[in-house]
């Protein structure tokens, strides 16, 4: 309420108001997490739970600390397993979305094949894929490229049909080419659709990953957090379980941080969706 | 080829030429619904007319401009242009241009990008076409907008972009489908007044699809009044008038009796039926 009549009365914007806003939206979640942490470890302190059932946040730091040779290089498979399907996905996406929108007929013979892919339970093909694909790197990156693929699709299919007639009809009138209108009208247009896209997508293609993974069971050098997460469980490691845990939230957040960015930087300056109201 | 036809002025490339710009011969129009949105609609346009087509909604007035437009096939009859280079499609080359009744605006193109659309399309760079873009909106009074987002602009101001859109391709015609509806009063009657200084100062024909009795009569200098279900053109007005369009005419004795003519003839068309 302060902000809003400081908006309308005061002709100046009060600089230091807007500092200590900002500093207070970094602050209060951090220090929520921080007071969770300390409740956290209190309850396993007091009540004195071993560590092979509920480890403290201090354990498990020490934990990702002594176990980052182990953890580390399983995360960057993870992570780079998440991104490559992620940008094959998008890359598939868009061109198959493109693809289907050409005719009427080509969207009625293959979007139901689209569907059924997605709603297929990945865990349950995974198996398949194992068998058929040449490695388990492989498999694992199909079994997240299929999750992450559809979102970018049925978004784009969407964006791409939503195209303001009337700007079609102008393009038209000005003897624009097909590959023009795709150019430098629908694709601009399916823009935003496209970033919607890509958050979800980035988000499932992660989840997929791991998934996949759980699934696959693969061990040795080459294997991602996700067999570095069931493997501390067998060996009852709770809290280098924690730890792996605590790093796949981290590289979520990393996505979402990063395909947000993308999105804002991509529409703030012309979308409705990037825009502050000032009203 | 696309650099000459927007080089040279297109009002003076056909010196002495009396043949008309472009004829509708017996159009019709069905639609895939069944629906006769046209019936045999015969219109002749001299080149420097302004061309009000007044009627009820309903009565095929933007259907017979998306026709000329050549979006959209008819039915039968045909479209005429005796005095253009028709192009590969059934189109005049580059000679006619067409502003919405929404401004249609890309969002994600600044002012000079959405101006610069038409000749991008011809393959003219940014900086070739710079010139043009600039003067065509300093027509529009925009120059100074030039960088600026559509969204960051009045209804009015965008509108006026829409308006330069389809004049820098410099055309012989320009075709306008209820441009102002959607604008209040006040920008409307300004935005008449700029189209009114555009068609005398460049020479453009006008064809301008409108539902108001008191705009027609403003601006044009033939109403084409037109009847509903099926559409057609029920009266063709000249409207020669002593004074020059503007304040003083607006307010003239003379501008009150085109209005109560063109009015009288509207009701006509619309022969008593009960409108909605």
């Amino acid at each position: 309420m302060s902000d809003v009549t400081a908006e309308t009365a005061i002709p100046v914007p009060p600089r230091p108001w807007k500092y200590r806003d900002t500093a207070l939206r970094i602050l209060i979640p951090i220090g929520v997490v921080i007071g969770l942490l300390i409740i956290w470890q209190a309850i396993v302190t007091i009540n004195e739970i071993p560590p092979y059932i509920l480890p403290g946040p201090v354990l498990v730091a020490k934990a990702l600390v002594r176990d980052w040779a182990t953890l580390f290089p399983a995360l960057l498979v993870t992570a780079q397993i998440t991104f490559i399907s992620l940008m094959l996905a998008l890359a598939g996406g868009v061109g198959f979305a493109v693809f289907l929108v050409q005719s009427r007929w080509i969207e009625t013979a293959f979007y139901p094949i689209a569907v059924i892919l997605q709603v297929t339970p990945i865990v349950a093909i995974s198996p398949l894929i194992l068998i058929y694909a040449p490695s388990t790197q492989v498999a694992l990156l199909i079994c997240a490229f299929l999750v992450a693929f559809f979102p970018i699709l049925s978004n784009m299919v969407q964006g791409l049909k939503s195209v303001d007639h009337n700007l079609l009809n102008l393009f038209d009138l000005y003897g624009a080419s097909r590959w023009q209108t795709l150019l430098y009208l629908k694709l601009p247009a399916s823009l935003p659709y496209f970033m919607t896209g890509l958050r979800i997508g980035g988000g499932l293609a992660l989840i997929a990953a791991v998934v996949a993974e759980f699934a696959a069971g693969s061990a040795g050098a080459g294997s991602g957090l996700a067999f570095r997460l069931l493997e501390a469980q067998f060996r009852l490691n709770i809290p280098r379980l924690f730890a792996a845990l605590l790093m796949l939230s981290v590289l979520g957040v990393l996505i979402f941080m990063l395909t947000s960015f993308i999105a804002w930087l991509s529409l703030h300056r012309w979308h409705e969706s990037s825009l502050k109201r000032e009203n | 080829m696309t650099e000459q036809a927007i080089a040279s002025p297109p009002h003076a490339s056909h010196p002495g030429t009396r043949r008309p710009l472009v004829v509708m011969k017996s159009v019709s129009k069905v639609f895939s619904s069944g629906t006769v949105a046209l019936s045999d609609m015969s219109l002749t346009v001299e080149s420097g007319e302004f061309i009000s087509l007044l009627g009820p909604s309903g009565c095929g007035k933007s259907t017979a401009l998306r026709i000329i437009a050549g979006l959209g096939d008819t039915t039968t009859g045909s479209i005429d242009w005796p005095s253009s280079r028709i192009n590969s499609r059934g189109l005049p080359e580059g000679d006619i241009s067409f502003v919405f009744q929404e401004p249609t605006l890309m969002p994600w193109q600044t002012v000079f990008g959405n101006v610069h659309l038409p000749l991008k399309l011809r393959g003219v760079s940014k900086a070739a076409a710079r010139a043009d873009i600039m003067t065509a909106l300093e027509t529009v009074g925009l120059k100074d907008f030039a960088d600026a987002y559509p969204r960051e602009l009045s209804g009015g101001m965008k509108m006026r972009v829409s308006i330069a859109r389809a004049l820098v391709t410099r055309p012989k015609l320009l075709l306008m489908d209820e441009p102002f509806a959607a604008l209040d009063e006040i920008t409307r009657q300004k935005l008449n007044d700029d189209v009114l200084k555009l068609w005398r100062d460049t020479g453009i024909t006008v064809i301008f699809v409108t539902h108001s009795v008191f705009e027609s009569a403003y601006l044009s200098n033939r109403i084409v009044v037109m009847k509903a279900r099926p559409g057609r053109v029920h009266a063709d007005l000249p409207l020669v008038t002593s004074l020059e369009r503007g304040e003083l005419y607006r307010s003239s004795e003379e501008y009150r009796q085109a209005c109560e003519l063109v009015s009288k003839t509207l009701l006509d068309a619309m022969g008593g039926v009960e409108e909605h």
